[in-house]
């Protein structure tokens, strides 16, 4: 077998062309606009169907939408939802307790697909970001309390998402 | 009062420690917006937008991370030998800057005007690869180690292509002084009349060993992340990384400089009508440090193998050769003397 001397290629390598490409390449991106958003100032949109931090809702006149009917707790594949429950002094079926583990919740959305009264939904807040692993599992009141801060948001996303259900 | 500056001890001890603060104080503060500008080079490549938020535009990034190094815990590893470990860093900074006294700035604008400047650049920039072993040595670890032996393989390797091409230019002017050498570029046809020009091949290889000698992508082996994780670095956190982080990036501004000097005619101006100044050299040294920004954003990183062939086998007799070609050109005078400026009459 005999090597045959490639003058092309020899030419290519010296004139270092591949480099000068590249080169001219790397120029054209650099006046390109940036494909990154500048992000605690700009945003990127957000789908209403955004899966962030949870939140428990409240009818419009105050009262807890959830039955405690614990199917969130059921389909829940992470196992991060534990409710308790017992009639209240009206007769209402309510939770006394409803945590759940941010730590062990892989955001999902079953549990807002399972509740049938749209009590347990997650909200757009994706900014909740801890110091500590305990002030990650939730309680109702931090959940309640969610629900009361994002209520405009999320009503608004259930109310344009609906229409694609 | 001049007297007391001119010919008492102290007086002339004063008159060069305001020289050297001159040169290194201006020096620091450049590299902290150099080290800003790479960057923002490099993150504009990859349409990212790179620092932004400390000060206008992201500018004192830079100071923010010196001042970050500093506050940091030092960390010594248990089996580190603790004296070389620490000394590794200081050598490599010390080394670093002290080469910058020979750079002329001006016409006249040199701290030590001495007539081997060039030898005494290759020589300090040898030196350079102590630091590094001796910090890859110290570390008692393994990636480390592993860095250094490579870094200074490849450090020895292109410093040897790096002497030759300068001889050339030595060749031409007859001279080791920077001075000399850029004012042999001042031929009055401005742009064209500077080495750049009479020795064109060479100011690419001259780029390319740059790259080599400072470590720098496409020839970054000894720090290469996906491998080493970061070479003799590995070991180091705080002061004594900033002293590493700062020693190689002031090669990297020699060598910018120095390519500048050498075969972009230094202070002189490109238009012959134009005055000369230290403006020019600037611009010459950032426009430098573009490209070698740009490479790094551009080009993937060579294998070792790669690295040494072409340092060995392609450098190497490439600027051996021309060396024997310039001898000739300059010493029959070909063209008028172009390869041949030599100012006490050839």
């Amino acid at each position: 077998m005999t090597t045959r001397f490639d003058i092309a290629r020899a030419a290519k390598y010296w004139l270092l062309v591949d480099f000068l490409k590249g080169f001219g390449i790397g120029l054209k991106y650099f006046f390109r606009p940036k494909a990154t958003i500048n992000y605690p100032h700009e945003r990127a949109p957000q789908s209403p169907r955004f899966r962030g931090e949870h939140a428990l809702r409240r009818y419009p006149n105050g009262e807890e939408r959830c039955i405690a009917c614990k199917l969130c707790e059921a389909i829940c594949p992470a196992q991060a939802i534990v409710i308790d429950a017992e009639p209240r002094e009206d007769g209402s079926r309510r939770t006394t307790r409803y945590d759940i583990d941010m730590t062990k919740c892989i955001y999902c959305g079953f549990c807002q697909e399972a509740c049938p009264v749209d009590a347990i939904v997650e909200g757009p807040n994706m900014e909740f970001a801890t110091e500590t692993r305990e002030e990650l599992f939730y309680d109702k009141q931090k959940l309640l309390d969610n629900g009361e801060r994002w209520e405009a948001v999320i009503a608004r996303n259930i109310e344009t998402d609906a229409p694609y259900r | 009062m001049s007297a007391f500056f001119t010919d008492h001890w102290l007086g002339i001890t004063l008159v060069i420690l305001a020289q050297c603060l001159l040169i290194i104080v201006p020096l620091l503060v450049a590299l902290a917006f150099l080290l800003y500008a790479d960057r923002k080079i490099w993150a504009a490549v990859q349409l990212r937008r790179g620092p932004n938020v400390v000060g206008p535009w992201g500018l004192l990034q830079s100071f923010a991370d010196f001042l970050k190094y500093i506050v940091k815990e030092v960390v010594i590893p248990a089996g580190a030998d603790k004296a070389v470990f620490l000394l590794a860093p200081l050598i490599s900074f010390v080394v670093a800057v002290i080469a910058w006294a020979v750079i002329p700035f001006n016409d006249g604008w040199v701290l030590a005007d001495i007539n081997v400047a060039i030898l005494y650049v290759l020589a300090i920039s040898s030196l350079g690869v102590y630091g590094i072993i001796m910090g890859g040595w110290a570390s008692n670890s393994k990636y480390p180690f592993l860095g250094s032996l490579r870094s200074a393989a490849q450090m020895i390797s292109y410093e040897v292509s790096l002497g030759l091409i300068i001889i050339g230019v030595i060749i031409s002017t007859g001279s080791m002084n920077f001075g000399d050498i850029v004012r042999a570029q001042d031929t009055g046809a401005g742009l064209f009349g500077w080495y750049w020009v009479v020795h064109f091949p060479m100011v690419f290889l001259f780029l390319i060993s740059a790259l080599a000698e400072t470590n720098r992508p496409p020839f970054d082996l000894p720090e290469a992340e996906s491998e080493l994780v970061a070479g003799y670095q590995v070991e180091y956190s705080s002061t004594p990384f900033l002293l590493f982080m700062i020693a190689e990036y002031l090669a990297m501004v020699l060598m910018c400089t120095l390519t500048a000097i050498l075969f972009f005619g230094g202070w002189l101006s490109p238009v012959p009508g134009l005055p000369d100044g230290f403006l020019w050299l600037l611009i010459k040294v950032l426009l430098l440090f573009f490209v070698f920004a740009m490479v790094k954003a551009i080009t993937p990183r060579y294998r070792y193998d790669q690295l040494m062939r072409l340092g060995w086998k392609v450098f190497l007799p490439f600027s051996l050769a021309w060396v024997v070609l310039v001898s000739f050109l300059a010493k029959f005078e070909v063209l008028g003397g172009a390869w041949a400026r030599w100012t006490w009459g050839g």
